[in-house]
């Protein structure tokens, strides 16, 4: 089954300023993505801009795939402007995903911003299997804060903070997740963390796992070109050496990045 | 109709090429097309030690086209013939080994270890990398010193040799010919134009190396232009690249002197842009009636209509 194929856009609607989700229709059965992997997207049809983006899986209902982004630039600009029918090329299912084979008690997601599309992926899939994650979810304002209908809807757990403070606590995902684990000592017994979002966050999410002897994974982002592992141009600094993200992750131990 | 053209003493099946640095080690690839129906398959650079490369970010777009400061991260010669090259034995495509040194005994000596190995068709020196010897300055910069690097390879290996061309010179067709006459089999151009871009936002630039190599649709006017004044200048075959996305743009190349042609940055965009290129160059052939790609090369009419 060849990873190259051509969707319809079945909908595309803005979620609030400069943030949409995408839902298309594959043109032909594709293999079935795991919370963490990614897709690459064209967005116009020319040859400006001319590489793919890449964008993690949201959702999966049916066939159908969503993605829900943000308008970074250019390439996401002309992506906001798909019409219902607008014919896209996209290579994927691409990347890892999420290790959750070895079953763990504690389960932390982190999101911040965007980073809430993987992540949502990953607490669905374990909330369907009988699991009781809890998520802590920051963002700069309230109105970054994204699908939270859906977060109900799947009845998880979750504690939101934001830069600003206008909606629910005011500070970084970080200092709220720190104030968890002081007040529940023993989530760090058989925990572990998942988590996607600005680097900055990230970081210091490995520091706080480092310093409580937590287990983690993050998905990262870098910029890409091919998506499949040929150009070498998406690599991160990890304790193994210069790994690519497109190919050996998005995600990765959060212990072996060397920030 | 016959598609097989020969570079010097190298036959390749059809005129179209994967780029070196475009298409890895071929294996990523194969997933998405038949490689064994490429004329060519060149591997990203190799050198006798592996390579680290540089710091991310590494690539960032441009219009239409991106730049690209890999570093040269490479698994290093031995690793590549021990761990990659029997994957692409097994296919019938000519297998091209890009390579480079820091030293003309380092070029010498890569050469040398790569003739012994078996699977590979020809070399391909790539000459855009910093001379350690010389300073700042690269090998592909003086023809003087392209001479002397090309002569030390071509004394230590018997193989087809290719020379990859930097266009950031005042004359390329010069190089061209320092390469014709220190017994290179043919030529390919061009390698990525050094090029920058500055995020305004931040004020620092967008790579982690400051500057980086530009390919893409961008660059393409500039490579037809240098192929079309090599191919003038040498008796050698030209191979001809820069910001091939179409069948249409691989035989503007070969009307520009190009007797092959490679593919690059368009495998990034559309892993099957190679064949479809390749099918689109049979198309114009069979509806012009044009019986061999040769009949294109150097086909560009240059008197007033
Ligand atoms: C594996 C992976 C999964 C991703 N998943 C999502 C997702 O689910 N939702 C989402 O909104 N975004 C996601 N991204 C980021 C998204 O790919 C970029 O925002 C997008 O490529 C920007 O394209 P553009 O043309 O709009 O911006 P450009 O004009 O290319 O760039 C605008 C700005 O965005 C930055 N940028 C460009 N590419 C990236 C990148 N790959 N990562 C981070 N910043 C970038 C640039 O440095 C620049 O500052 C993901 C990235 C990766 C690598
Ligand atoms: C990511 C990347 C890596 C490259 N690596 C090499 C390399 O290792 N050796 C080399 O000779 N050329 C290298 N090139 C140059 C290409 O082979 C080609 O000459 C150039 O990109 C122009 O063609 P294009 O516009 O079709 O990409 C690289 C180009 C890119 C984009
Ligand atoms: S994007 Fe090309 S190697 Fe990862």
């Amino acid at each position: 089954m060849s990873r190259l194929f051509e969707a319809s856009v079945k909908d595309n609607r803005r979620l609030a300023e400069n943030h949409y989700l995408l839902t298309f229709h594959p043109l032909k059965k594709i293999r079935r993505p795991e919370p963490g992997n990614f897709f690459m997207l064209s967005t116009g049809n020319g040859l400006d801009p001319l590489l793919k983006r890449p964008f993690s899986i949201h959702r999966r209902t049916g066939s159908d795939i969503r993605i829900l982004y943000r308008v970074a630039g250019r390439g996401t600009d002309i992506l906001s402007r798909k019409r219902p029918g607008d014919v896209l090329q996209i290579i994927g299912p691409l990347g890892n995903s999420f290790p959750v084979g070895r079953s763990r008690k504690n389960i932390i997601l982190v999101a911040g911003g965007v980073g809430i599309a993987p992540v949502f992926a990953l607490a669905e899939g374990l909330i369907a299997s009988l699991k009781k994650p809890v998520l802590f979810y920051g963002a700069k304002t309230g109105s970054g804060l994204l699908c939270i209908e859906e977060l109900n809807s799947i009845g998880i757990e979750t504690h939101i903070c934001t830069d600003s403070g206008d909606t629910g606590r005011k500070g970084p995902v970080t200092a709220i997740l720190r104030e968890f684990i002081q007040g529940n000592p023993s989530v760090s017994e058989d925990c572990c963390i998942y988590a996607c979002g600005p680097e900055p966050m990230l970081r210091s999410l490995s520091a706080l796992a480092a310093e409580y002897g937590l287990r983690g994974y993050a998905a990262l982002e870098q910029n890409m070109a091919c998506g499949i592992g040929a150009c070498l141009g998406c690599i991160v600094n990890t304790t193994g050496g210069y790994k690519r993200v497109c190919r050996e992750g998005p995600v990765f131990p959060m212990n072996e990045i060397l920030w | 109709m016959k598609l097989s053209v020969n570079l010097g003493k190298l036959k390749l099946g059809n005129p179209v090429i994967a780029a070196s640095g475009t298409f890895g080690y071929g294996e990523e690839y194969s997933e998405f097309i038949d490689i064994g129906r490429l004329g060519a398959v060149t591997v990203k650079g190799l050198s006798l030690r592996p390579k680290d490369g540089n710091p991310p970010p590494r690539i960032v777009e441009t219009p239409a086209g991106m730049l690209n400061a890999v570093g040269l991260q490479n698994i290093g010669i031995d690793s590549f013939i021990k761990n990659k090259l029997p994957f692409l034995r097994r296919f019938r495509t000519r297998v091209i080994v890009n390579f480079f040194g820091d030293s003309i005994s380092e070029y010498a000596e890569a050469a040398v270890r790569l003739s012994s190995a078996k699977g590979i068709h020809a070399l391909e020196m790539n000459i855009s990398c910093p001379n350690k010897q010389a300073g700042w300055s690269i090998f592909g910069t003086d023809p003087r010193v392209t001479f002397r690097v090309v002569s030390a390879v071509r004394r230590a290996t018997g193989m087809p040799l290719i020379v990859k061309l930097s266009p950031n010179v005042t004359d390329i067709a010069l190089m061209a010919k320092a390469a014709e006459d220190a017994g290179a089999d043919a030529v390919s151009l061009i390698n990525t134009l050094t090029a920058m871009a500055i995020d305004i936002n931040t004020q620092r630039p967008k790579l982690a190396n400051v500057t980086g190599g530009l390919s893409g649709p961008a660059i393409r006017p500039v490579a037809v232009r240098m192929v079309w004044e090599c191919h003038k200048k040498v008796n050698i075959p030209v191979i001809g690249m820069g910001g091939i996305m179409s069948a249409e743009d691989a035989i503007e190349f070969m009307l520009a002197g190009a007797t092959a042609v490679a593919v690059g940055t368009a495998n990034f965009v559309n892993p099957r842009a190679a064949l479809d290129i390749l099918e689109g160059i049979k198309s114009f052939m069979s509806a012009r009636g044009i019986r061999s790609p040769g009949e294109l090369t150097g086909a560009v009419k240059l008197d007033v209509a």
